[in-house]
């Protein structure tokens, strides 16, 4: 790990504008993911904001239904909200098949969306990677692509994003809030959140520099069943190969996002449409101009095959 | 237990064979830059932490992980470093109440946290129920992933018993029941390559009052 120096944050404002003027400055709560990649030198940063102290661990009611999600909220907090148990338990659903319990015990709301990728190539400093070392190549592609993107990739990078909860609150519709370093604040919708690799695949989400994520707000209650179905070569502790988030009302009408699959939680709102013609047309639709490699042609079948069952379970 | 055999250690012998592998390593034109970068102070800070009842305070490099803080600096070697990466849970210690994985926190991060390790749930003549349940079902052969394990399984029934959520809990809308499925899911962040996870789920059974 490269040296750096460590101050705790006064505000969140002083943080974001922190981040902003100090070259080589990030931010740092639960630590779960950029420590890991401190200790590769995949990242470098060379001055730490710790945000713990800043509140925003609170989990409110907004008036007219919905919740807001405070950043540092902690993934087993959240599972665990009676709220989110009742009115979004695809929420619930999502964090708990994520990570480890030791893990949920420490990662955050926004550091669960800003997680990186699981790609073993950007995790090999050894092998070109244009997210790790933009210009450097992509060893993904014609390599091992098991685990990797089928839809929404590039021919840059072909990472997925390796968040359960993000594909949950896609399909919850969700906004990311966040404070500038000039202290002004705005709601991103997470649809916009994450952005697609293109050429540019070191850029994966719409914050600007210094931009902090304070808070994540669901609207009020979309009823219907709750469903998050993940599938992975274990049982427990595992990224998904394809996982599904539902939220599938009495009629058949309702929303679905995939991991997995592609650079972001992946869902198109005309996919949803074809909810009641089951998991075929849905499928197809999702997957329109989906550009597998050999070795993860299989998701287009297996995520198929997830959405069938999916259905098949909220009709149960 | 924080000495090692008499006056020279087992970890007095590897630091030694380190220093030695380090400066044949460094004898090469190449390292010259490493070795001048490595000659300024890496930055510092202070933190006081509660480890096992005991205020503590320390100075330390900002780097130091929780775990090599309470391994290195305080000496408790109970706790143990596996994968360093939050994969394998060796190094799992409960700070306020809650497992974490200590090779993925920074020590200047828990200001007045307090920690608990092994060494803190029991001690070898007045073992914790859990320790003692371990002993009883053999839960482990090599010993290593065994603090890990036993401070995951005694925060994982706290956890049950506070209603968290797991991903078997077949309605989430509900508290989640103490079975051994449920404490098997939990257990998942835990490794153990000699495999005793069988006698581990029975040690837990057995402290949670449950059939295993």
């Amino acid at each position: 790990m490269r040296p750096f120096t460590y101050e705790r944050a006064t505000s969140a404002q002083d943080a974001a504008a922190k981040v902003a003027a100090t070259p080589g400055a990030r931010f740092i709560a639960g630590g779960t993911n950029l420590l890991d990649l401190m200790k590769l030198e995949i990242e470098t940063p060379t001055h730490l904001i710790d945000v713990n102290g800043l509140g925003m661990d609170k989990i409110e009611a907004i008036d007219g239904g919905g919740l807001r999600i405070g950043a540092l909220v902690r993934n087993t907090d959240l599972a665990a909200d009676a709220r989110v148990r009742k009115d979004y338990g695809v929420l619930t659903r999502a964090l708990v098949a994520g990570a480890s319990g030791q893990l949920r015990n420490k990662a955050t709301t926004a550091g669960n969306l800003l997680q990186r990728t699981r790609c073993p190539y950007f995790y090999d400093v050894n092998m070109p990677c244009n997210k790790r070392k933009p210009g450097s190549g992509c060893a993904a592609i014609g390599g091992f692509s098991r685990p990797l993107g089928v839809i929404g990739t590039s021919d840059a990078c072909i990472a997925t994003h390796p968040s359960d909860m993000a594909v949950a609150m896609r399909v919850l519709d969700a906004s990311v809030e966040t404070i500038r370093p000039d202290g002004t604040t705005r709601a991103i919708p997470i649809a916009d959140f994450h952005t697609l690799p293109g050429q540019t695949p070191h850029v994966e989400t719409a914050l600007e520099k210094g931009e902090m994520i304070i808070s994540v707000a669901l609207p009020k209650p979309k009823g219907g069943t709750h469903i998050y179905r993940k599938v992975r070569d274990r049982a427990s502790y595992a990224f998904a190969l394809v996982s599904v988030a539902a939220v599938i009302g009495k009629d058949g009408k309702g929303a679905v996002a995939l991991g997995g699959v592609a650079p972001k939680p992946w869902r198109v709102e005309e996919a949803d449409a074809l909810l009641p013609k089951g998991s075929k047309a849905v499928a197809e639709r999702l997957f329109a101009g989906a550009t597998p490699r050999e070795d993860n042609a299989f998701k287009l079948t297996l995520a198929q095959r997830t959405i069938a069952a999916v259905l098949a379970e909220a009709k149960a | 237990m924080t000495e090692g055999y008499g006056a020279i250690s087992r970890r007095d012998v590897l630091k030694t064979s380190a220093t030695g592998a380090a400066i044949a390593g460094s004898l090469g034109p190449g390292n010259v830059a490493m070795a001048q970068a490595q000659t300024a102070a890496p930055p510092h800070a202070a933190v006081s932490l509660k480890i096992n009842g005991k205020a503590t305070r320390l100075e330390l490099d900002t780097r130091t992980t929780l775990l090599d803080a309470l391994r290195e600096h305080v000496k408790l070697t109970g706790t143990k470093k596996g994968c360093d990466h939050g994969q394998c849970g060796a190094c799992t210690v409960i700070v306020n109440g809650r497992r974490i994985n200590s090779c993925l926190t920074l020590a200047v991060m828990h200001e007045g946290d307090e920690v608990t390790t092994i060494e803190g749930l029991g001690s070898p003549d007045n073992l914790h129920p859990m320790q003692a349940a371990f002993v009883e079902h053999d839960g482990y052969q090599c010993g290593y992933c065994t603090p890990g394990q036993i401070c995951s399984a005694v925060a994982v029934l706290e956890e049950i018993r506070a209603g968290v959520p797991s991903h078997v809990t077949a309605d989430v809308s509900k508290p989640s029941p103490m079975t051994t499925t449920e404490m098997r899911e939990r257990m998942s962040g835990n490794i153990c390559r000699c495999g005793a996870y069988s006698n581990i789920a029975e040690a837990m059974a057995q402290v949670a009052g449950v059939k295993a």
